[in-house]
């Protein structure tokens, strides 16, 4: 049934882009909620197997070459089903107000998302790449057509890592195709590669996967991508697809080949400490409100990275679970900057903003973004805390060195997110403290709804983190470098 | 042998002979024949491929110079089907006069093909080469009232010609080394395993014939005066045709003639033979190819440095060599012709709208024209090998056969070189699609009602780069099937 999440995007999309204007939103906004309500469906139903990554559709595809349309699901994969869901429908309302060419910016958010869909279920290596690729050319059109500050460049730049990443990972299935002799993930999971492939296949296929992850020194496509994204673009981006980064190298690289991770690990382990604090460093110094953002993401997504680096199961399940969590947050930050606030003030700029007195003109977007800013900092009680707390316990066994570099790293984030919140909503220092709120349209239904959903999942995982956990920590113990 | 077995058994070829002559008459003897020669050049190459389906499975006439396989039988389908879709697009050249005379050649050219598909002896694939050769420097040239055409034309011609010279003194020396035409007995006369010089350089000379065919630098010079200087049709069918034909042959020719003096490409270890010639020529061809296009603002000329590129991809596939070399070899020129006959479809279409076929011609198409627009955007995914199109399946199988090949992944080298090259590329794909979906319109819009035959057939070339993309089984088993 959870296949049906990506067979109905693909469907929405398509039926879209002939109906008339006013109906695409109302497509878009159905196709998301379907998809999330198919995997809340699923999350729920005690009888689904989410420990073993167990197939659930196998088609012969193109038997020539060993090709199977193969799908399957754990609890890893669920829970970025659920969080691709979550970010999708409220994508789709914070894009409500978008009239212009309106079933084009649909037809792309919605290949986007059933591309991650697919990327998250598929358990043939070739139909996973292929839905990886998919994903990259909507993410140029959205940028491209409906971004704003410096969005052809953006776009570009985004488009052009993103392919430069998948030229690697081409490389690097073609390679365990070869040796493994078949594409099945759970049959090549069980091969044996030998050290000397593992020693160089490893790398490459990581880093391929990990500059959509946006993994330190490949990030930069992330910051310039997030800000000249539409506000759905960047919600889609921090919340999925640098996702789709993560959620690959580990189940095809380091599920695949085992010792070349071992052999690997503590690089990509320095380089994800060296993104967590530079990536808050810079972001410390951006004027751009959402430039502050998109390095947040990068910061917070070296985590992810990170918790991977340290192969055991606390640092993976908090792997997972930051997934989630940096899935909501980033896009509940993209959405307060991109449209309650640019949109209305036609201004990211922090010291313009500061001279606006949101704070009474927007309550509930200043509202929102303390509750996202609160999270994204890691208070207690919020996704994020739960999450990296777990990584960190798990970096605690493998790397204490790191834990103590990264907890410096987590003062540069709260510093850097209070003086966006501070600068953006609350600078009662400056002179405009009394002056009269601009005369702003105030925020919409669909926004709040959108955000609505954001802080109650992000809240709902903060308070009660094993409702994910559970479902998550078995998975990854069934993986084969646990064994 | 009687004539009558003999022309049952080359039927296809009697066929469109036979249609070029008719259509040749009636464009002399009917002014403003345009259309119904167009129908009856159509009617004879789908008679010639239902004569394809009648042929036997096998049959070797006269030691290899008209050779009956499932393998020449596909391949003869494919050119018949190339050329049939070649002929809707005539429309979009008003200026083209003498439309009988133009179709004419046309088939005559895929006379040429066939009878280059169809031989595996060399002195009847040097003539199929020379008809063909012959019949395209025409149709480049054949647009009077363009200087450009003839510019296309005449570097075609001279190019074409030296090429065809160093092939034949090519074919005379191995002939010399070996005392046959015929592929098979040369195989057998060279298999001792050394390589004198002479013999090498017969190979070469070969080579190089071929090289020019399919545009692989250094010897792709003509090809961006050709296909942004010739009558829309002609380019296409340059481009797509001649191609498919050509990769055949050279495959042929390689892997069964010279397959005892394979070599070695593989890196550090290279050793005489075939194999390093065309790898080289494959690394250069794609470098060149795609950093080059990166700089062009004209959508045709940026197409022939792609196709050069190309080239380049598919010569992996014979470089890696064996039975999967070169069924990836033909799954990708065969998909590659399709992409670009479409391609060209939506250039003739923008062109005959605008006026020209610069990128700033293409601003704002996807506005103007969204079906144009969409089956373009098709086009240029797949040519930059994006899934789900049929470039993205290609390139996995060419790259794939080309890492196995060797002892010890020896062409890892190469697969890096294409890998590289296929990043490159993406980024003037795009540039092309950002003229059309992005740009704002910046030519007048003259609004030529677009002919519908040309519309269809760029729509069903687009659904079948779709198509092949998701289920290319349906081309790769048969591909496959026909290999001996």
């Amino acid at each position: 049934m959870i296949a049906w999440t990506i067979y109905l995007t693909f469907a929405g999309a398509v039926v879209l882009l002939f109906l008339p204007r006013p109906f695409a939103k109302w497509i878009a906004l159905a196709t998301t909620i379907a998809g999330f309500a198919i995997s809340l469906a699923i999350f729920f139903r005690p009888d689904v197997d989410l420990v073993h990554f167990t197939t659930i559709v196998r088609i012969p595809w193109i038997p020539a070459l060993g090709m199977n349309y193969q799908l399957a699901l754990d609890g890893i994969s669920l829970t970025l089903i659920l969080v691709t869901g979550l970010a999708a429908i409220s994508a789709v309302l914070f894009s409500w107000d978008v009239n212009e060419r309106a079933n084009e910016f649909f037809f792309w958010l919605l290949l986007v998302v059933g591309g991650s869909y697919g990327v998250f279920l598929s358990a043939d290596l070739f139909l996973l790449f292929l839905f990886y690729e998919l994903v990259i050319v909507p993410k140029y059109f959205l940028i491209a057509i409906f971004g704003s500050t410096n969005k052809e460049y953006g776009a570009m730049k985004l488009t052009l890592y993103s392919f430069f990443g998948g030229a690697l990972v081409f490389l690097g299935i073609i390679a365990i195709y070869v040796s493994g002799g078949s594409f099945d993930l759970n049959q090549l999971s069980q091969f044996q590669f030998s050290p000397q492939l593992q020693g160089w296949v490893f790398p490459v296929l990581f880093l391929g996967f990990a500059v959509l992850a946006g993994i330190w020194p490949l990030h930069t496509w992330a910051p310039t991508g997030h800000v000249a994204a539409p506000t759905a673009g960047s919600m889609l981006l921090a919340g999925i697809v640098m996702k789709l980064g993560a959620y690959a190298a580990l189940r095809v690289a380091m599920n695949l080949l085992p010792q070349g991770f071992q052999t690997w690990r503590n690089s990509f382990a320095v380089f994800a400490v060296i993104g967590i604090v530079y990536a808050a460093a810079v972001a410390l110094r951006q004027q751009d409100l959402k430039f502050v953002i998109g390095y947040s993401s990068v910061s917070h997504m070296g985590f992810v990275l990170l918790g991977l680096a340290t192969a055991n199961v606390f640092g993976v399940s908090g792997a997972v679970l930051q997934m989630f969590s940096h899935g909501v947050i980033g896009a509940l930050l993209f959405a307060v900057a991109g449209t309650m606030i640019y949109r209305r003030t036609h201004t990211r700029d922090l010291d313009a903003l500061a001279a606006m007195n949101l704070r009474r003109a927007l309550p509930f977007a200043a509202f929102t973004f303390v509750v996202a800013s609160a999270a994204s900092m890691g208070i207690p009680g919020f996704s994020g805390f739960a999450a990296e707390i777990t990584i960190l316990i798990g970096a605690w066994k493998t790397y204490p060195l790191a834990v103590w570099i990264v907890g410096a790293g987590m003062v540069l984030v709260a510093a850097f997110t209070l003086r966006a919140l501070k600068r953006s909503f609350f600078d009662v220092d400056s002179a405009s403290a009394n002056a009269e709120p601009p005369q702003l349209e105030p925020i919409t239904i669909s926004e709040k709804i959108g955000a609505g959903l954001l802080m109650f999942a992000t809240l709902a995982v903060g308070l009660y983190p094993r409702i994910l956990l559970d479902r998550i920590q078995p998975a990854v113990e069934a993986l084969r470098f646990f064994k | 042998m009687s004539y009558l077995e003999l022309l049952k058994l080359a039927s296809p070829e009697a066929v469109v002979v036979v249609t070029a002559l008719v259509v040749l008459t009636v464009g002399l003897a009917k002014s403003n024949s345009a259309t119904i020669c167009s129908v009856l050049a159509a009617t004879g190459l789908a008679i010639a491929a239902g004569a394809v389906l009648m042929l036997p499975a096998h049959a070797n006439l006269f030691g290899g110079m008209l050779i009956i396989s499932p393998l020449n039988s596909l391949f003869k389908m494919i050119c018949l089907g190339l050329a049939f879709v070649t002929v809707p697009l005539m429309p979009s050249e008003k200026s083209l006069r003498n439309p009988g005379e133009y179709l004419a050649m046309l088939l005559l050219a895929t006379v040429g093909l066939l009878l280059l598909v169809g031989s595996e002896e060399l002195l009847m694939i040097f003539i199929g080469l020379e008809l063909l050769g012959l019949s395209l420097y025409v149709m480049a040239a054949f647009d009077k009232t363009d200087v450009r055409s003839a510019e296309a034309g005449l570097k075609y011609f001279l190019f074409g010609s030296t090429a065809s010279a160093f092939t034949l003194f090519g074919i005379s020396l191995v002939y010399g080394m070996s005392g046959s035409t015929a592929l098979a007995s040369v195989a057998q006369k060279l298999s001792s395993g050394s390589v004198p010089p002479v013999l090498a350089a017969g190979i070469v000379m070969t080579l190089i014939g071929f090289a020019f065919k399919i545009a692989a630098a250094p010897f792709h010079l003509w090809a961006p005066d050709a296909y942004q200087g010739a009558p829309i049709p002609s380019a296409a069918f340059i481009a797509s045709g001649s191609k498919v034909a050509s990769f055949v042959v050279l495959g042929k020719i390689v892997l069964v003639g010279f397959g005892p003096l394979v070599g070695s490409s593989a890196w550090h270890a290279m050793m005489a033979g075939w194999s390093p010639v065309l790898a080289a020529l494959s690394a250069l061809s794609i470098l060149l190819g795609n950093f080059v296009a990166l700089a062009q603002t004209n959508v045709r000329r940026l197409l022939a440095y792609s196709a050069v590129a190309h080239g380049g991809y598919t010569l992996v596939g014979i470089v890696a060599g064996g039975r999967e070399g070169f069924s990836a070899t033909l799954f990708y020129t065969t998909i590659y012709a399709i992409t670009l006959v479409g391609a060209f479809a939506v250039v003739g279409m923008v062109k005959s709208e605008t006026g020209g076929d610069d990128l700033q011609n293409f601003a704002g198409l996807g506005s103007r024209s969204p079906l144009a627009a969409a089956c373009m955007s098709i086009f240029m995914l797949s040519l930059a090998g994006l899934p789900p199109l049929a470039g993205f399946f290609g390139k996995f199988y060419l790259f794939s056969v080309a890492f196995q090949a060797g002892g010890n992944h020896g062409l890892l080298w190469l697969v890096i070189v294409a890998l590289f090259g296929s990043f490159v590329s993406l980024y003037y794909y795009l540039i092309v699609l950002r003229a059309i979906f992005v740009d704002k319109e910046s030519v007048p819009d003259t609004r030529h009602t677009s002919h519908f035959v040309a519309t269809a057939t760029m729509a069903v070339l687009a659904a079948a780069v779709l198509l092949l993309g998701v289920m290319p089984q349906a081309l790769v088993a048969r591909v496959i099937a026909s290999l001996p």
